[in-house]
C-alpha cells in the first residue's frame, strides 16, 4: 500500500496558481488522484469551477496535457482522443509502446445533468478512459444552482428556500449505480477525506482495462455556505452519516470500504451548512426526518448489493 | 487510372472515405446521409478500412468526438444532416475556433418544424456564421470530387479550418449517377500525410488547449481564427487546378455556364444549377442571352470574384434553397447583392425562394424566372425584388 510520504513525492499535475476558493475539496480530489498513476496523462475537462479556474489565457496550472471543448462532452471529447490514440498506435503512427492514461473530468452539473448522455455513451462503447466526476452537489462555478446531485431539502438558487417551499424537494440522483448499470469493469465512490482509499481506487480505475467511473464528494465551502477550514472534516462527516458512502463496484461485485462505527445522525451533516439552515425551523423537521429516511434505505440497499454481487 | 461506377450521392462519400481512410471516423445516423454512416461500418466490419470507427449516441457527441480526435492529432471526419448538424452547433463553433480541420459531409435537409427529410440548404446556411469553410455539390460527381479536395483545403497548415461539403439530400445523395472515381493511390497521394499541429498525443511536451479568455485576449484569438479561412481562397484554387491536373476536372470558387455574353444571369448552388443548366440552353435555343453562375464555395464567399463575373449584366436573379426569416432576402442574395455594392455600374438583382422541404424546381420555374429578369432588363425596373417560386400561396 503506497505511503503518504511516498506519494506526496511524486509530481503534481495540478500546480500552483490556480484560483480556486479558500477550502474547495476540489484540488485536494485530484492531488491525489493523479498521483495514481505515473504515465503520461491526458485530460478533458468540462466546462466548471476547475476549468475555469485553472486556464484563465495566457496562465495555465495543468502540468499535464489538458483540453476544454464544452460543458456536457467531457467524456465525447475524451473518447475522440482516445479513439485517435487507438487508431494511430494500429497503424503504427505512434510507437506501440507508448502508454498514455486518459481523464475525462466534469462536475456534477457537468456529469449527471447535462453530460449524462455524453457520459453514458462513452461508458457503453467502451472507450479505456477514467472518469471522476467531483461532485459538489451544485453549479458553482455559475453561481450555485440546484443539480441532480443537490441533497434533498437544500437551498440552491434554483431552488431556494422559501417561505412556502423548504429548498430543493427532489432526491439526490443515485448516478453511481446509474453507471454501474453500465456493468463496465471499475466504479466507485470516494471522497476526499480518505485519501489513502482515494488513491487506491484512482489507482485501480487508471489499471482496469475500458472504463472506469469514480464519483467523488467534493465539498464546497462557497455554495455549502460553511467555515473554509471545516472540507476534510466535512467530508468524514458525510462518510460518517453514510449520506456518502464510500463503496466500489468492482467487476459487477459491491463492496463497502468504510462503515462508520457508530452511523450518525444527518442533522451532524446538516447542521454546519448554511444551505441548510432553514431545516432546523420547527415546521421543515419533516424534511430532516425524510431525508435520513432516505440515507437509511441506500445505506441498507447497498448492504443488500454487497450480498447479492458475493 | 479512373474507374467509371454508377454510385448514389452518399456512395461517393463512403468510396472517399475508404480511399482516404481517415485516422477517426465519428458519426451518427440520419436520413439522408445515414447510408454514408452505415458504409463506412461496413467497411470497417470487413477490414477495409484502417482508422478508427466511433458510432456516438447523438450528434453533438459526434462532434465531440470529432474535437477530440482532431486534437489529438490526426485525420477525421464525420457525416450528418439537418437535424444532425444542428444539434452540433454548439461544437461546430468550437471546432472552427481550435483551428481543427475535421472534414464534414452533409447531406443537405429541410430544418423543422414542420418535420422533413427532404432536400434544402437550411441546416448547413444556419452554420454559415460557425467558422466552417462551405463547399457545395452539383451532383455526385462534385459530392466525390469536392470530399476528396476538403480534406486538402482544411488541413493546409496557412488554413487549419473545418470543412463541410454539402450534397442535396435524396437529390444527390440518393440519385445513382454514372461516377469517375479514382486509384486509391492516387487519391491517397493526392490527400498526402496528414499534418498535426500541437497533438495532444505528443507527451514530449504539455498542452493546454481550450482555456478560457477574458476580455484581455478573445477578440485577438477570434482575429486570428479568421485569418485561417482568409487564407482559405488561394488553397482552395490551388487545390482546385491541381485536382484538375491529376484527374481532369478542375474546380474553382464557382461555374460559369453560358456567361460571356449573357445579359441576365441565374445564380443558384447544387444540384438545382444541373437542371437550369439545361433551361439556358432551351433558352439560348430561343434567342435569349442568359447564363448560370453556381456558386461552389460558400465560405470564404468570393465576393470579389463573383462581382466581377457580374459586371455589365443587366439583371440577375438569386435563387435560395433557404429563407432567412425577417431578414433582406436569403443568405446566397444577401452577400451577393453586398458583392455588387462596389460596381459602378451594377445589375438589377432579385431573390427567390425556392425548394423548401424538397420541393422540384423544374426547367418551366427557370424559364419564368428568365422572362421576370428579361423585363427588368428591359424596363430597368425591379417590381418585386423578394418571392417564391413553385410555392401555393
Ligand atoms: C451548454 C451550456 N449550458 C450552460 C452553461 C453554463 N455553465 C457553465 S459551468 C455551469 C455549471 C457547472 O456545474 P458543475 O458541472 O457542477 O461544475 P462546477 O461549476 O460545480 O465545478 C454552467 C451551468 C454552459 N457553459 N454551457
Amino acid at each position: 500500500m503506497a505511503k503518504l510520504k511516498d506519494i506526496a513525492q511524486l509530481e503534481d499535475r495540478l500546480v500552483a496558481g490556480h484560483g480556486m476558493c479558500l477550502g474547495c475539496g476540489i484540488p485536494l480530489i485530484f492531488k491525489v488522484a493523479l498521483r495514481a498513476t505515473e504515465d503520461p496523462l491526458i485530460i478533458s475537462n468540462a466546462t466548471g469551477c476547475l476549468e475555469v479556474c485553472t486556464t484563465i489565457f495566457p496562465r495555465t496550472a495543468w502540468n499535464t496535457t489538458w483540453v476544454h471543448s464544452a460543458f456536457e462532452n467531457a467524456a465525447a471529447t475524451m473518447a475522440g482522443i482516445e479513439a485517435m490514440y487507438k487508431s494511430l498506435k494500429r497503424n503504427g503512427k505512434l510507437p506501440q509502446d507508448k502508454e498514455i492514461k486518459f481523464l475525462a473530468t466534469a462536475g456534477d452539473g457537468g456529469t449527471y445533468d447535462i453530460g449524462l448522455q455524453a457520459l453514458s455513451g462513452a461508458m457503453e462503447r467502451g472507450h479505456n478512459f477514467v472518469y471522476l466526476c467531483y461532485d459538489n452537489n451544485a453549479y458553482a462555478n455559475t453561481g450555485g444552482q440546484r443539480s441532480s446531485a443537490t441533497p434533498f431539502g437544500a437551498s440552491a438558487t434554483t431552488s431556494p428556500a422559501g417561505s412556502e417551499i423548504p429548498g430543493k424537494l427532489q432526491r439526490k440522483k443515485d448516478l453511481t449505480k446509474i453507471l454501474a448499470a453500465h456493468n463496465i469493469p471499475y466504479v466507485a465512490q470516494a471522497n476526499p477525506a480518505r485519501w489513502q482509499d482515494l488513491y487506491n481506487k484512482a489507482k485501480k480505475a487508471f489499471e482496469v482495462e475500458g472504463p472506469a467511473f469514480l464519483n467523488v464528494l467534493c465539498p464546497c465551502p462557497t455554495e455549502w455556505k460553511y467555515d473554509e477550514s471545516m472540507t476534510v472534516k466535512l467530508a468524514k462527516t458525510a462518510m460518517d452519516t453514510c449520506v456518502w458512502p464510500l463503496y466500489e463496484v468492482d467487476n459487477g461485485k459491491y463492496k463497502i470500504n468504510y462503515t462508520p462505527k457508530e452511523k450518525k445522525s444527518v442533522t451532524e451533516w446538516l447542521k454546519p451548512q448554511g444551505r441548510f439552515r432553514h431545516l432546523f425551523k420547527e415546521e421543515n423537521a419533516w424534511v430532516i426526518e425524510e431525508y435520513q429516511k432516505q440515507v437509511d434505505e441506500d445505506w441498507e440497499e447497498l448492504h443488500k448489493l454487497v450480498e447479492m454481487t458475493k | 487510372m479512373s474507374v467509371q461506377k454508377t454510385l448514389n450521392g452518399n456512395q461517393t462519400i463512403a468510396e472517399a472515405v475508404r480511399q482516404i481512410d481517415p485516422d477517426v471516423m465519428a458519426a451518427y445516423p440520419i436520413t439522408p446521409s445515414t447510408a454514408i454512416v452505415e458504409t463506412i461500418a461496413q467497411f470497417k466490419a470487413d477490414g477495409l478500412i484502417s482508422g478508427e470507427y466511433v458510432c456516438p449516441e447523438s450528434e453533438h457527441s459526434a462532434m465531440s468526438v470529432c474535437i477530440g480526435a482532431a486534437s489529438a492529432g490526426g485525420r477525421v471526419m464525420t457525416a450528418t444532416a439537418s437535424q444532425g448538424l444542428a444539434l452540433m452547433w454548439e461544437m461546430l463553433y468550437i471546432a472552427a475556433g481550435l483551428r481543427l480541420p475535421i472534414v464534414a459531409s452533409i447531406v443537405n435537409r429541410a430544418l423543422a418544424a414542420p418535420i422533413s427529410i427532404h432536400g434544402d440548404h437550411s441546416d448547413t446556411m444556419g452554420a454559415r456564421d460557425a467558422g466552417w469553410i462551405q463547399i457545395y455539390s452539383e451532383n455526385c460527381q462534385e459530392a466525390y470530387d469536392n470530399f476528396i479536395q476538403a480534406f486538402r483545403i482544411g488541413e493546409n497548415l496557412d488554413v487549419r479550418t473545418p470543412v463541410m461539403v454539402g450534397l442535396d439530400g435524396f437529390i444527390i445523395s440518393h440519385s445513382m449517377e454514372v461516377v469517375k472515381t479514382e486509384d486509391d493511390a492516387a487519391v491517397k497521394k493526392f490527400v498526402g500525410e496528414y499534418q498535426s499541429v500541437y497533438p495532444l498525443l505528443d507527451t514530449s511536451k504539455t498542452f493546454t488547449v481550450g482555456p478560457i479568455d477574458f476580455t484581455d485576449y478573445y477578440f485577438e484569438h477570434k482575429r486570428n481564427q479568421m485569418e485561417g479561412i482568409e487564407n482559405a481562397p488561394k488553397v482552395i484554387l490551388d487545390v482546385g487546378k491541381e485536382f484538375g491536373e491529376t484527374f481532369g476536372r478542375e474546380y474553382g470558387f464557382f461555374e460559369e455556364y453560358r456567361m460571356d455574353d449573357a445579359e441576365i444571369c441565374i445564380i443558384v448552388m447544387s444540384s438545382a444549377a444541373g437542371t437550369c443548366k439545361d433551361a439556358v440552353d432551351e433558352l439560348r435555343d430561343a434567342g435569349i442571352n442568359i447564363g448560370l453562375l453556381k456558386p461552389r464555395v460558400f465560405r470564404p464567399f468570393p465576393h470579389h470574384e463573383i462581382a466581377e463575373a457580374l459586371r455589365g449584366k443587366k439583371a440577375v436573379a438569386v435563387l435560395d434553397r433557404c429563407a432567412s426569416p425577417g431578414a433582406f432576402g436569403a443568405p446566397l442574395f444577401t452577400e451577393v447583392r453586398s458583392a455588387l455594392y462596389d460596381l459602378e455600374d451594377r445589375p438589377k438583382i432579385v431573390n427567390y425562394v425556392y425548394g423548401l422541404g424538397g420541393r422540384d424546381i423544374q426547367i418551366e420555374h427557370f424559364k419564368d424566372v428568365a422572362k421576370k429578369l428579361a423585363r427588368i432588363a428591359e424596363t430597368g425596373k425591379v417590381e418585386e425584388i423578394y418571392g417564391y417560386i413553385n410555392l401555393r400561396e
